[in-house]
């Protein structure tokens, strides 16, 4: 059960972003509500990656507005996992910890979520060992475990399993089905059309910075409506 | 070369039998570098952090101006904190000119902005890495700039290393505020000037000596910390 229920839905009113002054989004109108999974595809450059950090505020707009529930500041209880972790010179635990710290959960409940989130990753051996000498795919997991500690209520995932063994991104595909389970809202980006079936509800098509369709799964996999869809749809044939 | 090779035998003996005066004139060195690598730390390595992750006006004129001072030449340091704390100046009634405190107080000043220049720069290559993650998990500024300077702790041990080795090895500051009195401010670098223009060349030598084992022993220590943090820390 996610651990707040304040942020949702998030509402995109004609949202343009620019990071570093280069135009990447333009007119973006979009909600996001509460319990789905939704999975952003687009070719390379289509502002996948800048829509997810403007969706967490990591990106503040250059123009619209983005609204949290009803706040226009970035609430607590959302949580991001990027495609390569950035872990603390710390302990695997002790990385869980500071983000519980963070959102201010210390003590005897801290250390119970740290546990439980460990064993979730399947890392509670490893709680001791600095996080920077594990392999990648623990390194992917903890970034994971300390989600799972946070138990946000939407989290975004930037092609979380872009550099992973496949045997690595199925064990990480299964804790976001996990953590989805929790209730946890989910918003990701994806270039592994197979992964995008097996977890996407609904599916957000982006081509040069632009939404040209929004549609469940099922439908955008078997009958895109745009033709910038339908083509990249077969090039991934290809 | 008879010189040299007679000086070096009685500087060695000096050494190996902890001449008493050799002894208090690298003590009372160490006491005052460290203190003011101390000091210097207090004071740079949140000044660095700060201008590191702190979004500012004014700020990309801090970094030059910073990095300019790195380069500050001792005698000037020397000659404004002497004209700071001598009786007519502001801090006159301190009391501190020709004592170790004035040292200390000179010290810190040369060093402070070399800790502080080099921590913004290791700080800010860490912020690049780990900006998105910290905003993300919700660490505001000051928080990040103290999660940044814990996790390149290591490499700052290095820093503070150069900063204590700049302090000992410098003579001018030292040299004016100290005032090279025998038993009182007289440490390594005065002495070796002073005893070398008297033409007392084993115990300048000898002094000499313990300076670059110092150096040696602070680059190897810096080093070990280096390889043995990349290796049990990544």
């Amino acid at each position: 059960m996610a651990e707040y229920a304040t942020g949702l839905p998030i509402r995109l009113d004609h949202v343009s972003a620019a990071p570093g002054g280069v135009p990447v989004l333009e007119g973006i109108d979009l909600v996001v509500e509460a319990g789905g999974r939704t999975v952003l595809l687009g070719p390379n450059g289509a502002g996948k990656s800048t829509l997810l950090r403007v969706l967490h505020g990591l990106i503040p707009p250059s123009a619209g507005s983005v609204v949290w529930g009803y706040a226009s500041t970035r609430p607590p209880g959302q949580a991001m996992v990027f495609q390569r972790p950035v872990l603390l010179r710390r302990s695997a635990a002790d990385n869980v910890r500071y983000a519980l710290d963070l959102a201010g959960v210390i003590g005897s409940e801290a250390d119970a979520r740290i546990a439980e989130a460990l064993d979730e990753v399947g890392l509670r051996a490893l709680a001791a060992r600095p996080a920077r000498v594990l392999s990648g795919g623990e390194q992917q997991k903890l970034a994971f475990a300390r989600v799972w500690a946070l138990r946000p209520e939407v989290l975004f995932l930037d092609e979380p399993t872009a550099s992973l063994d496949p045997a690595a991104a199925r064990s990480v595909e299964q804790i976001i089905a996990d953590i989805h389970a929790r209730g946890t809202t989910i918003v990701m980006t994806t270039h592994n059309l197979v992964q995008a079936k097996r977890l996407a509800d609904d599916v957000l098509f982006l081509h040069a910075g632009s939404i040209t369709e929004r549609t469940s799964a099922r439908e955008f996999f078997t009958a895109p409506r745009s033709p910038e869809a339908a083509a990249f749809l077969e090039g991934e044939r290809l | 070369m008879n010189t040299l090779s007679e000086s070096l035998v009685l500087a060695g003996g000096l050494v190996t039998h902890f001449d008493a005066q050799l002894v208090d004139i690298v003590v009372l060195s160490l006491r005052v570098s460290l203190t003011a690598t101390f000091f210097a730390a207090y004071f740079g390595l949140p000044l660095g952090a700060a201008i590191a992750v702190g979004r500012f006006p004014g700020r990309p004129t801090l970094i030059v101006v910073l990095n300019a001072l790195m380069g500050l030449p001792p005698v000037v340091v020397g000659l404004v904190v002497y004209l700071l704390l001598s009786r007519a100046g502001p801090l006159g009634s301190f009391g501190l000119l020709f004592t170790p405190g004035a040292m200390i107080v000179a010290q810190t000043v040369l060093i402070t902005p070399i800790i502080a220049a080099l921590t913004r720069q290791i700080v800010a290559d860490a912020w690049a890495e780990y900006r998105e993650q910290l905003t993300s998990l919700g660490a505001g500024t000051s928080r990040a700039a103290m999660t940044l300077l814990w996790d390149t702790r290591y490499s700052l041990a290095t820093v503070l290393l150069a900063g204590f080795g700049r302090a000992i090895a410098e003579v001018g500051a030292v040299m004016i505020v100290g005032g090279n009195i025998a038993g009182v401010t007289r440490v390594m670098t005065t002495t070796i000037a002073l005893e070398t223009s008297k033409g007392d060349l084993p115990l300048a030598l000898a002094l000499g000596l313990v300076l670059i084992a110092i150096v040696l022993l602070l680059n190897a220590a810096a080093h070990a910390t280096r390889e043995w943090a990349r290796a049990r820390f990544g």
